[in-house]
């Protein structure tokens, strides 16, 4: 498509080499958890963490799902939060977004400037802790770990954004069909708008998977803590370990497989997500361009 | 002028009222969660107790500030989180640009697709995953990198108590994790560029180079602007995850790594100092948008278009 000319400046065969070198970079962390987590714990012990699996065993594995109830807890917390979070999340981040997308709704400025506000100006931990965990007292209440990550201003805005890219005549004909707006944002905006809703969906999925920090604030009732929070314990210590895979005095001629053992609890909590990512991701690109770049 | 009579403006709220029921769930939250707590930043200005709430709690006029910036702590915090920051959106924006502008060299659309996916895949775990990748790296028993150090006749580290190279983990650790994402957004402006400029400059005989920096370039600078001055905005808030899994809370770490942030949430967790923690939360947040403020009106006095309010 271009000149020849570039070809003496960088060949192109360099930079696709370079951006393969980048992105087996972006890939390798992911490749050495699960090799280390298939690998036999004495193995890890001699010569540390592997990139390719050497004396392959399931012992990690095995131990995971022995006794798997805390972590199938916390795999149902943590699957709960994050359907009904983004459920919700999408369904009143898109009629918002769709209101501050309609040039006859009076208070659409105002509004555009209430929710841009809260971008700029935030008034930090201490209030937010003492807000939600006194005053709506959902201290140890699962809805701690799911309303405040429900709608944020970004979503809001780059949902806008597309909507606003929505031929205005395909409303206006609906309107004259006598269409309500219920009616024209479900039966028109929403079909026309699968790759803003499915990445919006997708950043709303991903902070609920991922999150530690509201448990880290609000549950202490460990039969509530999501799946984030468990790995974070178990990295943390070893004790977790023991009593996640309950071997007691029961197995003392086998090694706890206490490296293979965090490694594996990795893989099995990042699982889900890349999966929910990679099928989303033909949607993603376009969701994020469109919604953002014009915004 | 044109005159607003009120029957008129009645009408049009009534005609306004299905969308504004379908703006009020989301309106609600955003006072329940974001506007709410900035009326409670007044807390930095009382004497908090449990029982008597924010507004019983007595006035401590500014003896919470007093403590804050006398404990030496208020520097520190203040250094680390603007130097990671700054070096954050510096080198995150550099590398961004730098990898859209390769991207955009590969033409095959499904080899460029499976490129990009591969770069944004960090961006979708979460930082306790992430300690879990640097774990494995620097762990002193088994970590992967001092056997190579030592292969190399090069002393191993003691990575989780020597805070020598954290600045450089950290930037290449942020970056790892989030220059793929950004990169979506200027290659997105870069694919819109239209292609006839192109055309033109090779006619002109301009070489790649020059189409960088005279075509491409200037046409996402906008969006370069946009997405700074809103970095900026939140340059006095540190990622929290990032510096408070991967250092695994080392205390010997602390003097290179402690930010606002983990100093407000360890002052609140750990010593339980509602004044301090609030006190040094107000400071951000007052400073925050400050500066917010000031690289939006910087922005405008250079370039009016590109200005973001």
């Amino acid at each position: 498509m271009n000149s020849k000319r570039m070809h003496a400046y960088i060949p192109r065969t360099m930079i696709s080499a370079l951006l393969i070198l980048l992105a087996i970079c972006c890939i390798m962390p992911f490749v050495i958890i699960i090799s280390s987590s298939v690998t036999d714990e004495m193995t890890i012990i001699k010569e540390g963490f592997q990139l390719f699996p050497r004396n392959f065993s399931w012992t990690a594995y095995q131990f995971l799902f022995q006794h798997p109830e805390d972590l199938l807890r916390a795999y149902g917390v943590t699957i709960a939060v994050t359907v009904t979070g983004t459920v919700g999340g999408l369904l009143i981040t898109s009629l918002l977004a769709y209101t501050l997308s309609r040039k006859e709704f009076i208070f659409r400025n105002p509004l555009n400037f209430y929710v841009f506000f809260t971008m700029l100006f935030n008034g930090g931990l201490v209030p937010y802790y003492i807000l939600v965990a006194n005053v709506y007292d959902l201290k140890g209440s699962l809805l701690a770990l799911i309303l405040p990550l429900m709608v944020n201003a970004w979503n809001v805005l780059i949902m806008r954004t597309f909507f606003v890219q929505v031929p205005e005549a395909l409303v206006e004909a609906a309107r004259i069909e006598g269409s309500g707006e219920y009616r024209i944002f479900f039966s028109i905006m929403v079909p026309l708008s699968t790759p803003v809703f499915a990445t919006i969906g997708l950043f709303l999925v991903m902070s609920y998977w991922n999150d530690w920090f509201q448990a880290l604030l609000f549950i202490d009732d460990r039969a509530k803590l999501p799946l984030q929070y468990l790995l974070y314990n178990i990295l943390r210590n070893a004790i977790e370990v023991a009593s996640l895979s309950r071997v007691g005095g029961q197995t003392i001629n086998t090694i706890m497989p206490t490296e293979s053992l965090k490694m594996a609890t990795v893989v099995i909590t990042v699982a889900p997500m890349t999966i929910v990512f990679l099928s989303i991701q033909r949607y993603f690109v376009r969701g994020i361009t469109v919604g953002s770049v014009k915004g | 002028m044109r005159m607003i009579s009120i029957t008129s403006v009645v009408k049009r709220m009534k005609k306004n009222s299905p969308l504004m029921t379908m703006a009020l769930p989301g309106v609600l939250f955003l006072l329940a969660f974001s506007y709410g707590p900035m009326f409670g930043i007044l807390i930095a200005f009382k004497n908090y107790n449990y029982e008597q709430g924010i507004i019983g709690s007595e006035w401590a006029g500014l003896k919470n500030f007093e403590f804050l910036f006398s404990s030496g702590a208020a520097w520190s915090i203040t250094r680390n989180t603007l130097f990671y920051n700054s070096l954050f959106i510096i080198s995150g924006t550099i590398m961004a640009i730098a990898l859209a502008l390769l991207l955009n060299e590969i033409s095959n659309k499904l080899f460029r697709g499976v490129l990009q996916s591969s770069y944004i895949i960090p961006y979708f775990i979460s930082w306790v995953v992430v300690s879990s990748f640097t774990y494995a790296l620097f762990n002193a028993q088994n970590g992967l990198l001092n056997p190579i150090l030592e292969s190399m006749n090069m002393k191993p580290v003691d990575w989780y108590t020597d805070g020598t190279y954290w600045p450089f983990i950290l930037v290449i650790i942020s970056a790892w994790k989030g220059v793929g994402f950004s990169s979506i957004i200027y290659l997105a402006s870069i694919l819109g560029i239209n292609r006839e400029y192109y055309e033109a400059a090779d006619i002109d005989g301009a070489n790649k180079w020059r189409q960088v920096f005279y075509i491409t370039l200037p046409h996402i600078k906008p969006v370069v602007i946009i997405l700074t001055i809103l970095a900026i905005g939140k340059i006095f808030y540190a990622d929290f995850g990032l510096f408070y899994f991967l250092t695994n809370q080392s205390g010997l770490l602390l003097p290179v790594t402690d930010v606002i942030d983990t100093y407000v949430f360890r002052t609140l967790q750990v010593t339980g100092d509602v004044g301090m923690a609030s006190a040094a939360g107000f400071y951000q947040s007052v400073v925050g948008f400050t500066l917010v403020l000031l690289a939006n009106y910087a922005v405008r006095k250079l370039d009016n278009e590109n200005a973001l309010f």
